[in-house]
Parts: structure tokens; sequence; C-alpha cells
């Protein structure tokens, strides 16, 4: 009945006519073309994603400047990074570089700690209470993640500048550009990041474990403590370590309200990338990419075993 | 009478719970774009900021000086789309006809993790792959393809590739979860009705993958159009795209005013395709 259905809806009377033997032989050889095609463009596109990082990785351990042969493994690189070295001219400082790590720590960390809480609550809010416009509260943490990064970069600097002046006029105070003013943007987009990860575990969790609890006499607050709470705990900290790596690795909401004093790793690493390319640079690079891969394989297989255990 | 005490709790600290998140987008997130749309109606003042009175004037050189700018921001974007969703339709499909589990899960797995790496030295890395000495000259004039090495560094070729590159995830992931539902006995039953390879694929495998082809190509086209990282790396003067353009208005001798008229034009041309793929999926449904 549903092929039925299926051939009157999908094939004008014509196409149907066009069936016979040959077609289905002429069908079979190029369905082996097409397999074999299908295999070259799946593996070229893999080839694509990952050749960069390979040869960025291989070349950090090359014993050579240049960067178009092969000759030998070294760390001269990794050593030189920790001994103000980078590249023949260019101006590096170690002080400077390790500086720019601890600003980042601090920055991440709390902008970790504000969006993982406020971005679990909203994600409760969403899964389990109702009140009118959360469709619209929905659409709103939809937002940040579309909207391009330049533009909440932008618009919160213009911001600050506006309630800065306001606040000068006001109060006489001089606030300015620092911890404060990157730590609010990042937050601004981990909150959704890490609301659509919480959420995707709350939606695996059975709503009877609650009710049972609330059955047996727990108030509202037990039942989110000793029921709720454990079982998104994999949910929360995979969303907090996504926040985490996305503000490690922020450089435009940074760039854009970044004062005097508070460079950021990315803010530090992108001059050194626009200058030149030098081994030193690939070395800083990989060590980069292979924190954030850490970060990013334990937020999975947080995720992964939230997934499998319910 | 106890569960529908807790039960309108419920409703109530619904709500409280939201309110943070709220309030925080609230101020720091649509309140700003606030201020954006209504400083690019105002006049430059001494060191780039705005002042009063209104005026219209940043538009109009929007839509007259830089123009050409636009339009190469919205092309570039487009290939990229269109790049990407060529490349990154077999791909989806590819990862979801594998039959054992664990490589299926591992195929999903090489996607997504250059996806979460860090995004600038993923770009980078093209400048080792297409510079003057680089990685793709070298082996080009070896083979003697070429004898003298391309310019291919700081172009507009250059941004296409680095924009694919980093976007090619945003197309394979949605896609990908389309496909994972898709049922692929119709294509059996198309195959029984005697559908051949392109009708079945332009009839009944398109249409029912269509929600991913196109929350792939908003995802991609709207970050890809407000690239300022990817162009200021790889596309020097000739690969510049508005994103560039609207973070020089920040610096030294900049126009504040200007910065945002630009902002406001893009963000239109984003809110557009929004409201495109908002129509489009409700129509799928």
């Amino acid at each position: 009945m549903a092929n039925k259905a299926l051939s009157r809806s999908i094939f004008s009377p014509r196409e149907r006519e066009q069936i016979d033997a040959g077609q289905l032989r002429r069908g079979l050889f190029w369905q082996r073309i097409g397999k074999g095609g299908f295999f070259v463009s799946a593996l070229t596109g893999y080839f694509f994603l990952w050749a960069p990082i390979v040869l960025l990785v291989a070349f950090s351990f090359n014993d050579s400047r240049a960067v178009n042969e092969w000759r030998g493994f070294t760390f001269q690189w990794y050593e030189n990074i920790f001994n103000d070295v980078v590249g023949t001219e260019a101006r590096f400082s170690t002080d400077l570089m390790l500086n720019a790590v601890k600003n980042s720590l601090i920055v991440s960390l709390a902008a970790t700690l504000i969006s993982t809480v406020i971005g679990t609550m909203v994600a409760l809010s969403l899964a389990r209470g109702r009140f009118p416009g959360k469709k619209y509260l929905d659409g709103l943490l939809f937002l940040p993640v579309v909207i391009p990064e330049i533009t909440q970069g932008v618009s919160l600097a213009m911001f600050f500048v506006v309630v800065f002046q306001y606040i000068e006029r006001m109060t006489g105070l001089n606030p300015n550009f620092g911890f404060s003013t990157i730590i609010i943007g990042h937050v601004a987009f981990n909150i959704s990041y890490v609301a659509i990860v919480v959420r995707a575990r709350l939606a695996g969790m059975n709503p009877r474990l609650e009710e049972a609890a609330n059955d047996l006499g727990a108030d509202g607050w037990r039942t989110f403590w000793h029921v709720t709470f454990p079982l998104i705990l994999p949910g929360v900290i995979a969303g907090g370590l996504l926040a985490f790596t996305l503000s490690l690795d922020d450089y435009v909401v940074t760039f854009f309200n970044a004062g005097v004093g508070t460079t950021t790793l990315p803010i530090f690493v992108y001059g050194l990338l626009k200058t030149s390319v030098t081994p030193e640079i690939n070395a800083i690079s990989t060590i980069m990419l292979v924190a954030s891969t850490i970060l990013i394989g334990v937020s999975l297989i947080l995720q992964g075993r939230g997934v499998s255990r319910t | 009478m106890q569960a529908r005490l807790t039960a309108r709790n419920g409703r109530q600290n619904g709500f409280l719970l939201a309110l943070p998140a709220l309030l925080w987008l609230l101020f720091f997130f649509i309140l700003p774009l606030a201020i954006v749309l209504i400083v690019s109606f105002m006049t430059r003042g001494t060191g780039g900021s705005a002042v009063l009175p209104l005026t219209l004037d940043h538009y109009e050189r929007v839509f007259t000086v830089f123009d050409g700018i636009f339009v190469r921001s919205v092309r570039i974007a487009f290939i990229t789309m269109v790049i990407c969703l060529l490349a990154g339709y077999p791909l989806a499909f590819f990862i979801r006809t594998r039959r054992n589990a664990w490589v299926r899960n591992m195929a999903l797995f090489m996607v997504i993790l250059p996806f979460w790496t860090n995004f600038l030295v993923r770009t980078y890395a093209w400048r080792i792959l297409l510079g003057r000495e680089g990685t793709l000259n070298e082996m080009l004039v070896s083979a003697g393809v070429i004898q003298e090495p391309l310019q291919l560094l700081n172009t507009e070729f250059a941004v296409l590739v680095g924009l694919t590159y980093g976007f090619l995830p945003f197309m394979v992931l949605p896609i990908y979860a389309s496909v994972e539902r898709f049922d692929f006995r119709f294509v059996e039953a198309a195959r029984d009705l005697g559908a051949n390879d392109w009708h079945t694929f332009w009839r009944v495998v398109l249409p029912m993958t269509m929600p991913g082809v196109i929350a792939g190509c908003i995802l991609v086209f709207i970050p890809a159009i407000g690239a300022f990282v990817t162009p200021d790396l790889l596309g020097g003067t000739r690969g510049l795209m508005i994103g560039n353009l609207i973070q020089g208005q920040f610096r030294g001798t900049g126009n504040m005013p200007l910065g945002a008229a630009l902002s406001v034009v893009m963000m239109s041309v984003v809110m557009l395709s929004l409201i495109f793929y908002i129509r489009f999926s409700n129509r799928e449904r």
C-alpha cells in the first residue's frame, strides 16, 4: 500500500513508463561508478579537513626553518618559545606569552563558571517550567549561536562605551575595558551553548524519577539536589567544558572588548600569526591544538556516557 | 493536593530559573544591538566617536563607497556555502552509510574534532600551505605542473579555501542529522518502482533531507558573511571583507557610526536569510 502511494506521489506516469531492463543494467553500472566516486569524495573531504592540521604539527617538529621539506625531528622550536626566541628577527617574550596564558585562564574560568550556572538554570526552566513567552526565550537563546561573532563583539563594545560615558557623567568614576568586559561578552555567547548541551541531557532523562521523589515526600529543592542534579551532572560538566574551550579560543569578542593589560592568549598569538610563518609559531599552535583537543575529548566522552546510560 | 502545589511552584520557579539568562542576554546582547542601530544614524564626532545630530550619511557611504566590498563578501559567503554543500552532502551520506557503529562514530568524530580545535590555528595552517614557498607551491613546482610559484596567499581564493575549511563541519553536522533520520527503505521502494539513481536522488532522497541542507546552508552562510579572522590572515587587501571594514572603524582614526551602519546592513542580510530559513523550514514541516 505504501508502495502504491509512493508511486502515485513521486513518479509521473511518463517516468513509470521509462522502466525497462536495459535501464536497470545501466543503473547497476552507474551504481558502481557512483560508489567509487562517493568513496573518493568522502576521503577527499577528510583529507581536506586533516591535512593542514597534520602538516602544522609535523612542521613544528621539523629540523628546518623552511616549511617545504622535512629535515628530521627536533624539539628545538618548543625550547625556543620558552627562551624568548621566535624566528630570526621577531620580537618575542616568553613572559608576555605566559602572562597571556594566565589572563586567558582567568577569563575562561570566570566566564565558564557564570555561564554554566546560568545556562543550566535556563535549560532546566525550558525543560520543566511552563510560563508564557517560553517560545521567545527559546528563540533568544538561539540567536547568539547564529549571529556573526563580529556583530556581537562590536555591539557589546559600543554598549560599554555608552554605559561608561554615562557612569562617568553620573558618578565621576572612570570605568574602562578590562577583564570584566571580556568575561561579560564570553558569558553572553556561552549561555546558549551550555543550555543546548544540558537540555539535550534533560531530554534523555526520565521525568518519572522526579515525580517519584515528589511522591516520596521530597520537596523541590531536595528533589533537585538528590535526583535531578546527579542525573544531569555529565551534561553540566560537558556544557561547562564546551564553554571553557569556546572562551579559551575566542578571538573576535575578546579583541573588541579587551583593555590594557588584559591580552589573552588568542590575542597574543594572533599578533604572531599575522607577521610570519615560523616553526616556533607552529610549536605554539600545536600546543594550543592539543589543549583544546583534550578538553573537547573529555567533554564528548562525558556527553557520550550520558547518552548511553539512559 | 501535594502534587498540584509542587506543579504550581514548578511553574513559578520555571520563570525565575530563566531570569538570569534572560536578563544577561537582554542587557549584553539585545540592548547592544539596539545601540548599534541608534549609533548608525549619528554623526561622527572627534576621535571617531558618535554625536548628534542624526544623519543618513553613513548608509549612503555604505551603498556608494563600500558596495564593492559588500558584493564581494556576499559572493564569497555564497560560493563558500555552495562548495561546503557539494563537499558536505556526500560526506554526511558516507558517515551515515557506514554499517559498523564504531566506524560510523569515528567518521563523525573525525569531522567534529577539527571543528572544535582553535580556529586561529587552523586558519594559520593554510598560511603554511599556500605561501609562496609553501607546501602546495613546492609540490606543484617539483611535479612540473608550474614553473614559477603561484600567488595563492592574499587572494580571494585563499579566503574561499580558508572559509570552506573552517565551516565545512557546520554543513556536515545538520545534513548528517537529517540523513540519520532518513529511512533507506524509501530508496528501495523507489528502486522497486523502477526509478533510476538520478530520479531516486532528486525526487526522494534530496527532498527528504532538505531541512538539514537548509540548516547547513544558513550555518555556513551567516558566519561566512561576517568573517573577519580568515580574510585578515589569508586575504590581504584583495580578499578584504565587510568584517575587516567594520573592525577598521574601531581603530585609532576609525569612524564608529560608519562601523555601526556597516554592521546594521550586514545584520539585515543575516536576518533576511534567517527569515527565509524559518519560513522554509516551517513549510517543510
